[in-house]
């Protein structure tokens, strides 16, 4: 079975997942000012108090880790398919899975890390 | 019979380029009177027997069957027997060769990458060979195993689909609409064994994921086969695979004699009326 079939299956997953997750994302962000989700501390869903508030919350941490992870696959995938689709040498085709495979891993270690940093600072009330 | 009137004079835009002469293509420009339901391949021939003996293009049947006449007019995919000059246009027409192929010459494509890409599929019947030559009997389908994969049966092989695909403009790998319309035809054949065999070929460097779905493919055929739904298919079928949540497919059994012994199933469509 070529790698191109299991690349697309995640695709595809990464797909539905960010669909989830950039929904929940408008609710909170763009409509927090009518639908007060996830933000107590007043309509402003990206006032310093709420993003602390979402910030401290476990589940949270992860599901921005989670968005992390499936956005850098599914785009950088597309990006990968757009450059393909030049008809590139099969060598150079290679080269360039390599170097977004360590891009994507790159992105995700330095988001992952600021995402919990974020978590550990909400924590503990603001101070890092 | 009674000789149709000119009603409109056409200017057809025809590309031009022989291969040997020119350096590139070039529009030449033929005046003339076409008569109400004209094709565009009549009208080529009227400017081949009245004004230029030196235009090429590729026909044969005339009548939508062969696939030959496939070219590029007014910007879309068609076949030029089966399209109407007025239906078009009542002042310009352009007529071009099939995009995504080599010239020849003039308007006629060069089609034998797209036919060596459609051999490679193995489009035909793969099944124990022993089952196969033996005369004995006959496969057995439901007209639901007939339809599933019915419609890419009428690919008449015009090359129109592959004219149109915006991914094959850039990527010559890339197999394209008609050889995966192709494969996935005798893929959805419940006689047919030979998955496993296609399999490599359609998920690789050519194979379905190159599709993004433009859906230029299905617009353009002129014979209303759906080739973006037998690639988005394809493409089920190999996740599917992948995952290990394929089913099995259930190949049709081989009956000897008439009804095996037992009567078969009246397979035959209802009657229609048709009202007054």
């Amino acid at each position: 079975m070529s790698n191109e079939t299991k690349y697309w299956s995640w695709h595809m997953a990464a797909g539905v997942v960010l669909f989830f997750l950039l929904g929940l994302h408008m609710l909170i962000m763009h409509m927090g000012g009518t639908m007060h989700m996830f933000a107590p501390h007043g309509p402003d869903a990206v006032s310093i108090a709420n993003s602390q508030w979402r910030d401290s919350r476990f589940w949270f941490a992860i599901t921005y880790i989670i968005l992390l992870g499936v956005g850098l696959y599914h785009g950088l995938y597309g990006l990968r398919t757009i450059l393909f689709e030049l008809t590139l040498k099969p060598a150079l085709e290679k080269a360039i899975t390599a170097v977004l495979l360590l891009v994507g891993i790159g992105l995700f270690g330095l988001g992952g890390w600021a995402a919990w940093a974020a978590h550990v600072v909400a924590l503990a009330g603001g101070k890092g | 019979m009674a000789e149709k009137k000119a009603i409109k004079q056409i200017n057809f835009h025809v590309t031009r380029y022989n291969p040997e002469k020119d350096p590139k293509p070039y529009i030449q420009t033929y005046k003339f009177e076409v008569t109400d339901g004209m094709t565009v391949l009549e009208g080529l021939h009227w400017i081949k027997d009245n004004l230029d003996p030196t235009l090429a293009w590729r026909y044969s049947c005339r009548m939508g069957i062969c696939g030959s006449c496939g070219m590029l007019i007014n910007g879309s995919p068609t076949l030029a027997c089966n399209t109407q000059i007025l239906h078009l246009s009542h002042s310009d027409i352009t007529v071009g060769p099939l995009p995504n192929f080599e010239i020849i010459r003039d308007l006629v494509p060069d089609l034998l990458s797209m036919f060596n890409k459609h051999a490679s599929v193995s489009p035909h019947i793969i099944r124990n060979e022993a089952e196969i030559v033996d005369r004995k009997g006959e496969f057995y389908q439901t007209p639901e195993q007939l339809e599933a994969y019915l419609q890419f049966t009428y690919c008449i092989k015009c090359g129109c689909c592959m004219g149109a695909c915006p991914t094959l403009a850039t990527d010559v790998r890339y197999l394209g609409p008609m050889p995966l319309t192709a494969l996935e035809r005798y893929n959805e054949d419940s006689r047919d064994e030979g998955f496993a065999v296609r399999k490599e070929i359609a998920s690789g460097d050519g194979g379905a994921f190159h599709c993004h779905y433009a859906g230029e493919c299905s617009r353009v055929c002129p014979k209303g086969v759906d080739p973006g739904k037998a690639i988005q298919l394809l493409k089920r079928k190999l996740v599917l695979d992948y995952l290990h949540l394929a089913h099995t497919k259930k190949t049709c059994r081989k009956l000897e004699g008439p009804g095996h012994g037992k009567p078969l199933q009246n397979t035959a469509a209802p009657s229609r009326t048709i009202p007054e």
